[in-house]
């Protein structure tokens, strides 16, 4: 496992637990289904919820209150869908954690970044023949963007406006 | 033309070194192979029957000659020395290696030129009418859009990853010329009747392949400013409603016949009201930075006439069937677009040598402001050439094989690269157009024939569009042998329409027969001045039927 | 490479090398482009070992693709009985200045 966000790799603070009434820290993982389902709140309590991409954005923003983190699950590194889900959950206000789970590969890490995504987390075989370096290297190969308001750097075109503003 | 600024530059120059990056993590194994095919495929590169094949894009179809000359010096330096132009108005070099094409990518840079997605599942290079800019039914130049669009689909960090191919067309015109009915999206420039204000028709939904569907309007009428958030929310409708399960319904075209296209429509339009606008739109500047790119050559002022022309084409009947074939309507009198057919009688449609490319490089420097484009019909375009130099042209170009006079005719036959080449195929379609071609050679036959598009695939992927060939053929594998489907009345522009099959599969050597039994029907049963797709739709598939079970008949 | 099902023999072991796209032919000493050297195999545990070498060598990132073809046993370059691996085994039958049939004038 490889849990990384855009300085570098991290520790998991987070216990995974397949029900709330299983977790023994406060910081817990669980699927959203499960804490759909539970109606109590207890106030000491971080939540974070595994996102299956089949999620209806109309059903997780009524929860967005009770959740530190979203995890968006890709099933696998060509399916996308993940993409589009963290961009409509910061679309819809989600200010909290938006991770990314799954076998994705290191030239994805700037396009997460890009959609919304705090941090990837990277399972399996993919993470073992993918060292950190590989990761961090992602990041710098593109400087900049065409498209406007995907991540922090300034877009192309706002950079092109920005510097015919100046001649 | 559009040229890169430091920024476009700079951009295609990253992803050079990030392809090469990638090239190495393959060699070294940190990446599978199943990793790496969807990466290399965003960049162009295929692995055919014989080789890797590198796919490069021709935004809009658009070239200079600085770029079909390095296009060239590419052919000859790190191919075979030739290329083979695509319905998609892409240049493919059939003899790519992995370890070469860093460089390859680099040569390209050059000239402000990229493979970035002419392949894999992301949004495809835009096409547009090669006409463009030139056409006298246009209501708006298509190119600034294009281009927009281009650059708005490039690298785009949500959309690399879809589940299937998105093909978009953009076409400003009265008469469709992108096929743009076949197309994932279309984007069709329009004027709304109430207001007098230019905006889009958006369009959805169409494709060709194993399951063929018409694209339908999705958005009557979208002011031009909200393009790129309208392309954003359909594009992620999309990306999170496409089938992920199984890639032969992973288009979009199945999605929106999955639902109705009512229901995609609703949700476009939910997801198009939460997007903040003026974040996602293109600013108004930069809008008509890109646009002042294409303003109009300086013309001269011509008389509508040319005199030295006709003189010519009294004198020369090859030169008037040239003239009567491959020029078209341009807007400014005295001019003409110049089709350059790619279809030399017995040749291979849509291959053109490095010789060839440098030829066409000089011809369009010297009389056609520096420009050149590329058809989906896999010719060439010179967009502005004054007519007083048609004869010279005409004679550069039959110098090099060139002036081949039979746009829109029976020879003009589209045709993919099949099984000599595609991994995909199941059939062989170059030797059936070339047989095709040979049979009806005869200038004065073809121009008795008059306009017929016949359409070659070697399988369902339907790369050379046989779906809306007049005469479609489809090549596929019968008992262990070649066979070809015949199908009849298809079209590929307004009257979009899909062919239907005439009966089973024919054995390569038939097929030539076949084809001409049709046309037989046809030239019998014509009325004046009807053409052959006229006539099948007056008569109906049924004495075409008649005719091709003779055939067919016989090879059972 | 999933465990397809085995042509009939004799057959040869084809693939595309990696790096440089070309399609090969496996031999006892590893792989050559060169048709006419291609390692024909007539019994089954033979055609067994050259397919397990194939997909060892697709994992060692060497080649692509590899796949065990059934051939006639023709005098020569040995030929692939199906169209397809015939086209692949010798270059386009539209170009036959390029492929295998020109380098090995097959
Ligand atoms: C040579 C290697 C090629 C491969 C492996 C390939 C692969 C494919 C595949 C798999 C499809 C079907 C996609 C789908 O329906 O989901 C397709 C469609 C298509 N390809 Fe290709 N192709 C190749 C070459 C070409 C060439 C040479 C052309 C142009 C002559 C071309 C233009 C198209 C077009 C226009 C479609 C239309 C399909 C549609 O809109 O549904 N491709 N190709
Ligand atoms: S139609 Fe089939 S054979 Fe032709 S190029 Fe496309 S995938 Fe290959």
């Amino acid at each position: 496992m490889l849990l990384l966000d855009r300085h570098g790799p991290k520790e998991d603070v987070w216990e995974r637990a397949e029900t709330l009434c299983q977790a023994e820290t406060n910081f817990v993982l669980t699927p959203f289904g499960a804490i759909a389902e539970s109606p109590l709140v207890q106030t000491d309590l971080r939540l974070a919820a595994l996102l299956e991409p089949n999620r209806a954005l109309d059903e997780v923003t009524p929860f967005f209150d009770r959740l530190d983190m979203i995890v968006v699950h890709f099933p696998s590194a060509a399916d996308g869908r993940g993409f589009s889900t963290a961009r409509q959950l910061r679309q819809a206000g989600f200010k909290g954690i938006l991770r990314a789970f799954g076998p994705l590969i290191s030239d994805q890490f700037p396009q997460a970044l890009a959609c919304g995504f705090d941090e990837v987390e990277i399972i399996g075989a993919a993470a073992a023949r993918q060292p950190v370096e590989h990761w961090m290297e992602a990041l710098k190969r593109i400087s900049f963007l065409y498209q406007r308001d995907y991540g922090a750097q300034d877009s192309i075109p706002e950079q092109r406006l920005a510097r015919a503003a100046h001649v | 033309m559009y040229l890169y600024d430091e920024f476009d530059e700079r951009l295609v120059r990253e992803r050079v070194a990030q392809f090469a990056s990638q090239v190495e993590r393959r060699l070294s194994g940190a990446l599978t192979e199943d990793e790496f095919r969807p990466l290399r495929l965003k960049n162009g590169l295929y692995l055919q029957l014989h080789s890797y094949m590198l796919r490069i894009a021709i935004p809009y179809g658009a070239l200079n000659a600085r770029q079909l000359r390095r296009l060239a010096h590419i052919a000859d330096v790190h191919d075979r020395g030739y290329g083979h132009f695509t319905t998609r108005t892409n240049l493919q070099f059939h003899w790519a290696k992995l370890k070469d094409v860093p460089s390859v990518l680099g040569l390209l840079a050059d000239v402000g030129m990229h493979c970035i997605q002419t392949s894999g599942n992301c949004i495809r290079n835009v096409t547009a009418d090669p006409f463009a800019g030139v056409a006298f039914d246009e209501i708006e130049d298509p190119r600034p859009v294009a281009e927009l669009i281009r650059q708005w689909s490039s690298l785009h960090p949500e959309f690399e990853w879809l589940a299937r191919k998105f093909k978009i067309a953009v076409s400003g015109a009265a008469q469709d010329r992108t096929v743009m009915k076949s197309h994932d999206l279309g984007v069709r420039i329009v004027r709304d009747a109430a207001s007098g204000a230019i905006g889009y028709r958006i369009l959805v939904g169409g494709g060709l392949g194993r399951s063929p569907m018409e694209a339908q309007v999705l958005r009557d009428f979208l002011p031009r400013e909200d393009l790129l958030a309208f392309l954003e929310a359909a594009l992620r409708v999309y990306n999170l409603a496409g089938r992920r399960d199984n890639k032969w319904k992973a288009r979009i075209k199945f999605l929106v016949l999955d639902i109705g296209v009512e229901v995609f429509r609703a949700r476009v339009e939910e997801e198009f009201a939460r997007i903040d606008k003026t974040k996602a739109n293109a600013n108004p500047a930069e809008e008509a930075r890109i646009a002042s790119f294409f303003a109009s050559p300086p013309y001269e002022s011509l008389p509508e006439i040319s005199r030295s022309l006709e003189q010519a084409v009294a004198r020369d009947e090859e030169l008037a069937r040239f003239v009567g074939n491959n020029l078209t309507r341009h807007k400014r009198k005295g001019y003409a677009a110049l089709t350059i057919s790619l279809k030399a009688i017995g040749g291979i449609a849509g291959d053109i040598s490095s010789g060839q490319m440098r030829a066409v490089a000089d011809l369009a420097e010297l009389y056609s402001f520096d420009e050149a484009r590329v058809t989906y019909a896999q010719n060439l375009v010179l967009p502005h050439v004054r007519l007083d130099d048609v004869p010279l042209i005409f004679a550069r170009l039959k110098e090099q094989g060139l002036a081949t006079a039979n746009v829109g005719l029976i020879t003009d036959i589209i045709s993919c690269p099949g099984l000599d080449y595609c991994a995909l195929a199941t059939a062989r379609s170059i030797p059936i157009a070339q047989a095709l071609s040979q049979k009806f050679a005869d200038p004065a036959r073809q121009k008795d024939i008059g306009e017929l598009s016949i359409k070659i695939s070697g399988c369902v992927n339907a790369c050379g569009h046989h779906h809306v060939g007049a005469i479609g053929i489809l090549g596929l594998e019968k008992k262990g042998a070649e066979s070809y489907q015949i199908t009849l009345g298809g079209e590929a522009g307004d009257d979009y329409a899909l062919g239907e099959l005439l009966g089973p599969g024919l054995p390569a050597e038939k097929v030539p027969e076949a084809v001409e039994r049709l046309v037989a029907v046809y030239l019998a049963r014509r009325e004046a001045g009807e053409n052959f797709i006229e006539t099948t739709r007056r008569l109906g598939l049924a004495p075409f039927k008649t005719a091709f079970k003779e055939i067919a008949d016989a090879v059972a | 490479m999933a465990a397809a099902k085995r042509p009939e023999l004799p057959a040869i072991l084809i693939a595309n090398d990696l790096r440089e796209g070309e399609v090969v032919f496996a031999t006892l000493e590893g792989w050559t482009r060169d048709p006419r050297r291609a390692l024909v195999v007539q019994d089954e545990r033979a055609a067994e070992a050259l397919q397990v070498f194939g997909a060892k060598e697709f994992l060692r990132a060497k080649v692509v693709d590899p796949q065990l073809v059934a051939i006639e046993s023709a005098e020569g370059a040995p030929r692939p009985r199906h169209y397809r691996e015939a086209l692949r085994a010798l270059g386009p039958s539209v170009r036959p200045d390029l492929g295998k049939q020109a380098d090995f004038q097959i």
